[in-house]
C-alpha cells in the first residue's frame, strides 16, 4: 500500500490552521471574554470554544427582527457537559437545575442524544460562572464538541447492575484516556495557573483529530447508544454476568451533506474481539490511526468512516493491531434487539428499583400543568441513588430503595413525569434541538416532533394497528444528524423551512441505514406519504413484521447494505 | 469671467474638474448661479460643510458575495484572485459590510449570491436585498454588472436571490454584461466559466471607463428659508424600534426625507418636529368635558373647531403648573388644591401628568373657549440629529425615545414621540425645521481626537459625527462612551458601532449597562476607570462632547471629569474647574443636554 493513499495530500482545511495556531485550544478566548462590544466570539475563537464544550448560537426566531433593530444577533452559548455514561448525582442535579433557572435564557435543561445535558442560552458574562459552577460539583465540558473524542456513551442498563457498573467504569476510563491534555480549559474558565509551555497531546496531537470522533460502550441486546452512529464502539461481552472483553466496531457515523454524494451515513465494521486489558490501547490506536490517516484536506470526508472506505477496512484494522500490539480475535456472538428505553419501573438484580421517565425531546422545563423540571428537582432533593441520562434523551431515576419507591412515584406523578397517555409511538420518536438555537438547523425538529407524532398516532389508529405498534420515527434539523434519523425506520432530515427528505428502511435494532424515499417535501406530503405507507404495511405485513423491514421486503426502497455503494444507488 | 472661457492653464482646476464645473453650471438660472457662488464660498471658508464635492469615481471592479455556508464566499475570493492576476483593480466585500448607497458610484459590479431554503436571501444579504427592492435604490445607468447565482435545484425557488439581484439591477438601469448563470450544487465548472467571461467583459470596459467625469453635486433650486414658523412638510420614511423585544424602553430610529427642499443641516444640529395630538386623546378630553367637537373657538387670530384646535394647536401632553391651578380652582378639587399649595409638589405633579389626567381628577364644567384659553400653545420638540448629509444625502435621522407610561389603568404616550412612533407613518408627512447649534460641532481639524459621551438617546449626534468623520476620512481618533440599561436589549445602533470599530474609524468604545450586574454601572464609572487614558487624550487636544440627560447624567459626568483631571493632572479641584472652563472657552468641551 502506498503512503499516498493513507494520507490525503493537498491544501489543508482552514480548521487545521486554526487548530495549529490555537496554542493548544487557547486562541484569544480570554480577550474575547473581556470584549464588551459583542456578545459573541470572534474569528477562530468561535470554533475553538467548541473544544471546550460550547457552541455559539443565537435566537434565530428573532434574528431578522434584531437586524432591523440594528442589534447583533442575540448571541449566547450552548454548553454540552461531559458525563460519560450519563450518570449524574442528585446533588449535581440540583446545582445544574439552579443554574438553568438563574442564568440561562430558556430556563431549561436539555437531555440529548449524547447522553448528557445541555444548557441553552447562556450570555457571555455568565460563561465563566457556568464553568466554575460545574467545576464546583465535579463536572466539566472538555471536548464534548470539536475535533476530539466526545462524550463517551454507555448503555443505560440499570437491571444488570454489576455488568453496567463495569461497562460504565470503562466508559469513564476511555473518556479520561482520550481527553485533551492541554491546560487551556482550566486556565481560561477556572482561572487556573498559567504555566509557560509544556503542553503536550500525546494521543490527539497538537492539531487534534481531523474531525469529531464518537465512542460508545454498549451492552447487548440493548443498542440504545446507536453504535452505528459512532466512530468507535466497545460491545460488552459477558460471561456469566461478568464482563470479559469487547467486540470492537469501527467507522459508524450518520453525518452527510445534502447534494454531496461523497458523503453518506455508514454502519460501523466489526474488527473482532479483544480481552479487557487491551481496551485502552485499542481505543488509543483507533484514535491515533484516524488522527494520522484521516482526511485533513476536505472536512466533509474527514470522519473515520471515510478513512475506512478510502484505505480499506483491513488496512485500517492491521494498523490498529500494530499500534495496539494486539491481534483481534474472532468476534464473539451478540445480538442487538432494541434501542428504546424501558419506560417505568424495573427491579435490578441488586434489589434496587429504577424508574425511567420519558421526557419528550429531552427538554426539561416547566410546562403548563406539567412542571417536569421542578419534578426532577423535587425528586433530587430526596433521592439517594443517582440519575442516568439515556441516549434516547430520557432520564432514569436509578437505585431507589424499596422504602423510597412510593414517595418517588408520587412526586413523578404529581409533576407529570409519569404520563400513561404517552403512546409507544411517542416514546419511540426522537428529534434533535434545531430551531431556534441551533445555527445549523435548516428545518424545525424539536418543535415539529410532538405534533407530527400526534398525526402519526392518528394514522396508526386509522389503519387499525394495535396500540403497541409503532414506527421508530426521528426528525433531525440538518444532515449532520444529531437526531439520528439515519438509523430510523422513518427518518426526516431537514432541508429548508418546513421541508424534509424522507428516508425509509432502518430497522428496530438500529443496524441498517435507511434510504431516501422522497426529497424536499412539506408537512402535508409527509403525512400523505406516511398514510399510504402505513396503510400498505397494515395490510401486507407478515406476522410481527416491523415497518422498516416491510418497506424493504415490499421493494418500496432498496436495502442499503454497503453505504458507499448503495446509499445513493 | 465666464466658466466656458476658462482654460485649465488659467485655473487651479484639472481639465476633467473644469469640464465638470462647466457642465454643472451651464444650465443654471441667474438665481441658481448666485446660490452656487454662495455655496462655493462656504466650501472655501469652512471644511465642515455637509455637502462635499464627490470624489472621482474610482475605476475599479467591486465584487460582492452573499454567502450562507461559505460557498459563495469561496467563489468570490477566487474571482478576486483572478481579477488581480489580470491586472484589474478590484475590491471584495461581504454584502453585509457593503454600503448600498455606494452603488451609485460603482461602474463594474459582480455579485456571487447563494439562496436560502425557500428562496429568501442569506442572512448577510437581507439588508442589501431589501435596499435594492426599496424606493431608496438609486438609478444605476452607469453600472455594468453580472450575477452568479448558487443554489440547489431540488428547491422550488432555485437561485432566487441571484435572480432577484439580477432583475433589480436591470430595473434600476444597470447593464448586464454577461448573462446570469444559475448553478446547482456542483457549481465549480459553471462558476469558473462565468468568472472567466465576466472578467473578460470587465477588463474590456473598465479601460474605456477610466477617463470618467467628475460630478459636482448641484443642489436643486433652493429656497431653504424653512423655520419654526415655516416648517417643511417632509416625508417620514421609517420609524423603526431599535431596542430589543425585551427592553423596558421603546427607542425609535426615525428617517425623514427632506426631498429636494434644499433644507440642509450639519452634524450637531437639531431637528424641530411639529406634531399633532392623538385624536383618540382629544376625543377622550371632549367626552370628559362634555364639549362639542365642532364648537368654534379662536386660537390667536385663527378660528377653528375645538377638535382641530386640540389636535393641532394646543399642548395636551405637557402640563403647565398654571393649568393645574386653573383646574384646582374650577373643579374645587381638594387634592389638587393641596398640591398647588406646595411649589415642589406642583412641579412634580405637572411633570408627571398630562392634561387629561388633571381633568380626570375631578369633574367641572367650562365652555370651549375657556378651555382653549387655559391651555398652552403647542410647541415643536427638538431632537438631536443622528445623521450626516454626507452619508444620508437628503435624509435626516433621529433617535427618539418614546415616552410611554401607565397612568393607573390608562396608557399615556408622549406628544411628539408618540406621533413619530405611532401615527406619523399614516400621516406620512411631518413638519420639520432645522435648529442650528454652533455650540456642538466637530473640530475643524480632522486630526483632532474626539471623546463622545452619549448614554441613551444621547447617542444620536455621535452617530452623525461618526458618519461625518467617515465621509471626511478624518484621521483623528474617536472615543465613544455609551450606556443604557442592558447590553442585549438597549445597545443603540450596536451593529453600526461594531462596523466602525472594525473599520478603525472608532478607536475605542466603552460601554456601561446599568442592569446587567448586581451593582449599577454608568458611563461616569467607565470614565473613572479610563481616567488616565482620558486625561492623556485631553492633553493631546481632544474635544469632549456630552449629550443626553441634563438632570443627572451630565452632572455626574462633569463631576467624574473634575476628579479625573484633578487626579491625573495632579491638580486641586479648583484648578480642575479652571481646566474644564478653559476647555469650554476653547470650544473643546461642548454639551447638548436636555
Amino acid at each position: 500500500m502506498s503512503a499516498n493513499k493513507l494520507i490525503v495530500e493537498g491544501k489543508l482545511a482552514d480548521n487545521e490552521r486554526l487548530k495549529s495556531e490555537s496554542n493548544f485550544l487557547r486562541g484569544t478566548i480570554e480577550q474575547d471574554l473581556q470584549d464588551r462590544i459583542t456578545g459573541g466570539f470572534t474569528a477562530d475563537n468561535f470554533q475553538l470554544i467548541r473544544f471546550h464544550g460550547m457552541y455559539q448560537q443565537d435566537d434565530r426566531d428573532i434574528r431578522a427582527e434584531r437586524a432591523k433593530q440594528k442589534l447583533e444577533p442575540l448571541h449566547n452559548v450552548m454548553l454540552r457537559a461531559r458525563m460519560p455514561g450519563g450518570i449524574i448525582t442528585p446533588k449535581q442535579w440540583l446545582a445544574i437545575d439552579k443554574f438553568a433557572d438563574d442564568k440561562t435564557m430558556y430556563g431549561s435543561i436539555r437531555l440529548t442524544t449524547r447522553q448528557t445535558f445541555q444548557f441553552h442560552g447562556v450570555l457571555k458574562p455568565n460563561i465563566k460562572l457556568m464553568h466554575q459552577t460545574l467545576n464546583s460539583i465535579g463536572i466539566d465540558s472538555i471536548a464534548t464538541a470539536g475535533d476530539v473524542n466526545r462524550n463517551v456513551l454507555c448503555t443505560s442498563n440499570p437491571v444488570e447492575s454489576e455488568l453496567h457498573q463495569e461497562a460504565y467504569e470503562w466508559a469513564k476510563k476511555i473518556s479520561e484516556h482520550l481527553l485533551p491534555k492541554t491546560r487551556a480549559y482550566a486556565e481560561i474558565w477556572l482561572d487556573g495557573e498559567k504555566l509557560e509551555g509544556g503542553d503536550e497531546e500525546p494521543i490527539l496531537g497538537s492539531t487534534y483529530l481531523p474531525r469529531k470522533f464518537k465512542t460508545t460502550v454498549v451492552i447487548p441486546p440493548q443498542n440504545d447508544v446507536d453504535v452505528h452512529a459512532n466512530d468507535l464502539n466497545f460491545v460488552a461481552i459477558a460471561d456469566n454476568g461478568k464482563l470479559v472483553g469487547f467486540n470492537v466496531l469501527v467507522g459508524g457515523g450518520l453525518a452527510m451533506t445534502h447534494g454531496d454524494t461523497s458523503t453518506y451515513p455508514r454502519r460501523a465494521d466489526d474488527f473482532g474481539f479483544i480481552p479487557l486489558e487491551h481496551t485502552l490501547a485499542v481505543a488509543e490506536a483507533v484514535v491515533t490511526t484516524q488522527r494520522d490517516w484521516g482526511n485533513r484536506v476536505n472536512r466533509k470526508n474527514a470522519k473515520t468512516k471515510y478513512t475506512l472506505d478510502r484505505v480499506g477496512i483491513d488496512t485500517f484494522k492491521r494498523e490498529v493491531e500494530r499500534r495496539a500490539e494486539v491481534a483481534f480475535e474472532v468476534s464473539r456472538p451478540y445480538e442487538f434487539t432494541e434501542r428504546g428505553d424501558r419506560i417505568g419501573w424495573v427491579e435490578g438484580i441488586d434489589g434496587k428499583h429504577h424508574l425511567t421517565v420519558f421526557i419528550e425531546n429531552g427538554r426539561l422545563l416547566d410546562y403548563p400543568g406539567k412542571p417536569l423540571k421542578t419534578g426532577i428537582a423535587e425528586i433530587a432533593k430526596i433521592h439517594k441513588g443517582d440519575f442516568r441520562m439515556t441516549a434516547n434523551q430520557n432520564l432514569v431515576i436509578a437505585g431507589v430503595s424499596k422504602a423510597q419507591k412510593a414517595k418517588i412515584q408520587a412526586l413523578a406523578e404529581q409533576h407529570g413525569l409519569i404520563d400513561p397517555s404517552h403512546s409507544e409511538q411517542r416514546v419511540n420518536s426522537m428529534a434533535c434541538v434545531a430551531f431556534p438555537t441551533c445555527p445549523l438547523a435548516m428545518a424545525e425538529a424539536e418543535r415539529y416532533l410532538p405534533g407530527l407524532v400526534t398525526e402519526v398516532e392518528g394514522l396508526l389508529a386509522k389503519h387499525d394497528l394495535a396500540a403497541e405498534e409503532n414506527i421508530i420515527l426521528r426528525v433531525t434539523g440538518c444532515p449532520n444528524g444529531c437526531g439520528r434519523a439515519m438509523l430510523a425506520e422513518a427518518g426526516l432530515v431537514g432541508k429548508g423551512p418546513g421541508k424534509y427528505n424522507l428516508y425509509l428502511g432502518g430497522n428496530r435494532a438500529g443496524t441498517r441505514v435507511p434510504k431516501m424515499f422522497r426529497e424536499n417535501i412539506g408537512e402535508q406530503q409527509i403525512l400523505a406519504e406516511l398514510d399510504e405507507l402505513i396503510g400498505l404495511w397494515a395490510k401486507q405485513r407478515e406476522a410481527g413484521e416491523a415497518f422498516g423491514d416491510y418497506v424493504i421486503r415490499a421493494g418500496i426502497v432498496k436495502e442499503v447494505k454497503v453505504s458507499v455503494r448503495d446509499f445513493y444507488d | 469671467m465666464l466658466l466656458k472661457d476658462l482654460s485649465p492653464l488659467a485655473s487651479p482646476l484639472s481639465e476633467p474638474q473644469l469640464k465638470a464645473l462647466q457642465q454643472a453650471t451651464a444650465e443654471l438660472s441667474p438665481a441658481q448661479a448666485a446660490w452656487v457662488s454662495g455655496y462655493l464660498y462656504g466650501v472655501s471658508q469652512n471644511t465642515d460643510v455637509a455637502v462635499q464635492p464627490a470624489a472621482a469615481p474610482a475605476s475599479k471592479l467591486t465584487i460582492l458575495y452573499a454567502s450562507q455556508t461559505g460557498n459563495a464566499k469561496g467563489v468570490a475570493e477566487e474571482l478576486l484572485d483572478s481579477a488581480q492576476q489580470q491586472g484589474i483593480s478590484a475590491e471584495l466585500f461581504n454584502v453585509a459590510d457593503y454600503k448600498p448607497k455606494n452603488l451609485k458610484q460603482e461602474t463594474h459590479l459582480l455579485i456571487v449570491s447563494s439562496t436560502n431554503g425557500e428562496g429568501e436571501p442569506p442572512d448577510d444579504a437581507l439588508a442589501f436585498h431589501e435596499f435594492l427592492a426599496s424606493k431608496k435604490a438609486p438609478k444605476l445607468p452607469n453600472l455594468k454588472y453580472s450575477v452568479l447565482a448558487l443554489g440547489d435545484s431540488s428547491y422550488e425557488f432555485f437561485c432566487q436571490t441571484g435572480k432577484d439581484f439580477d432583475e433589480r439591477l436591470a430595473a434600476l438601469g444597470a447593464e448586464c454584461v454577461v448573462p446570469r448563470v444559475d448553478c446547482d450544487v456542483d457549481y465549480d465548472d459553471d462558476a469558473a466559466a462565468w468568472g472567466k467571461s465576466a472578467l473578460a467583459k470587465v477588463q474590456e470596459t473598465l479601460e474605456q471607463a477610466s477617463a470618467s467625469v467628475v460630478t459636482l453635486p448641484v443642489a436643486g433650486a433652493s429656497s431653504h428659508n424653512f423655520s419654526k414658523k415655516n416648517p417643511l412638510e417632509a416625508e417620514l420614511g421609517l420609524s423603526q424600534k431599535i431596542t430589543g423585544r425585551d427592553s423596558a424602553k421603546d427607542v425609535r430610529h426615525v428617517e425623514i426625507d427632506l426631498g429636494d427642499s434644499g433644507l440642509t443641516y450639519q452634524p450637531g444640529d437639531a431637528l424641530g418636529v411639529w406634531f399633532d395630538n392623538d385624536p383618540a386623546l382629544v376625543a377622550q378630553i371632549l367626552q370628559r368635558l362634555e364639549l362639542d367637537a365642532a364648537s368654534e373657538v379662536s386660537v390667536g387670530e385663527e378660528t377653528l373647531s375645538l377638535e382641530q384646535a386640540l389636535i393641532t394647536k394646543l399642548e395636551l401632553t405637557q402640563t403647565p403648573g398654571n393649568f393645574v391651578e386653573f383646574w384646582a380652582e374650577l373643579s374645587d378639587s381638594k387634592k389638587l388644591q393641596k398640591i398647588c399649595a406646595d411649589k415642589d409638589a406642583l412641579r412634580e405633579y405637572a411633570a408627571n401628568h398630562q392634561v387629561i389626567d388633571v381633568l380626570l381628577e375631578k369633574k367641572a364644567k367650562l365652555d370651549p373657549q375657556q378651555l382653549v384659553d387655559a391651555l398652552r400653545k403647542l410647541s415643536p420638540r427638538l431632537y438631536s440629529i443622528a445623521s450626516s448629509q454626507s452619508e444620508v444625502d437628503s435624509e435626516v435621522h433621529l433617535t427618539v425615545g418614546v415616552v410611554r407610561y401607565q397612568q393607573g389603568e390608562q396608557g399615556r404616550l408622549g406628544g411628539a414621540s408618540g406621533f413619530l412612533a405611532e401615527r406619523a407613518e399614516d400621516a406620512a408627512n411631518v413638519r420639520v425645521f432645522v435648529e442650528h447649534n454652533d455650540n456642538f460641532r466637530l473640530p475643524a481639524d480632522p486630526i483632532t481626537p474626539v471623546i463622545m459621551i452619549g448614554p441613551g438617546t444621547g447617542i444620536a449626534p455621535f452617530r452623525a459625527f461618526m458618519q461625518e468623520r467617515d465621509a471626511q476620512d478624518a484621521e483623528g481618533d474617536n472615543w465613544l462612551f455609551f450606556g443604557d440599561q442592558t447590553f442585549t436589549q438597549d445597545f443603540l445602533y450596536q451593529v453600526e458601532w461594531q462596523g466602525y470599530l472594525k473599520s478603525g474609524l472608532l478607536t475605542r468604545l466603552d460601554l456601561a449597562f446599568s442592569r446587567d450586574q448586581a451593582e449599577k454601572i454608568y458611563v461616569q464609572d467607565r470614565l473613572r476607570e479610563q481616567g488616565e487614558e482620558l486625561f492623556a487624550w485631553l492633553e493631546r487636544g481632544a474635544h469632549l462632547y456630552i449629550c443626553g440627560d441634563a438632570n443627572r447624567m451630565a452632572k455626574d459626568v462633569h463631576q467624574a471629569l473634575l476628579e479625573i483631571i484633578a487626579e491625573y493632572g495632579k491638580q486641586s479641584v479648583e484648578q480642575a474647574e479652571e481646566y474644564l472652563k478653559s476647555l469650554r472657552t476653547a470650544k473643546r468641551y461642548q454639551k447638548d443636554v436636555y
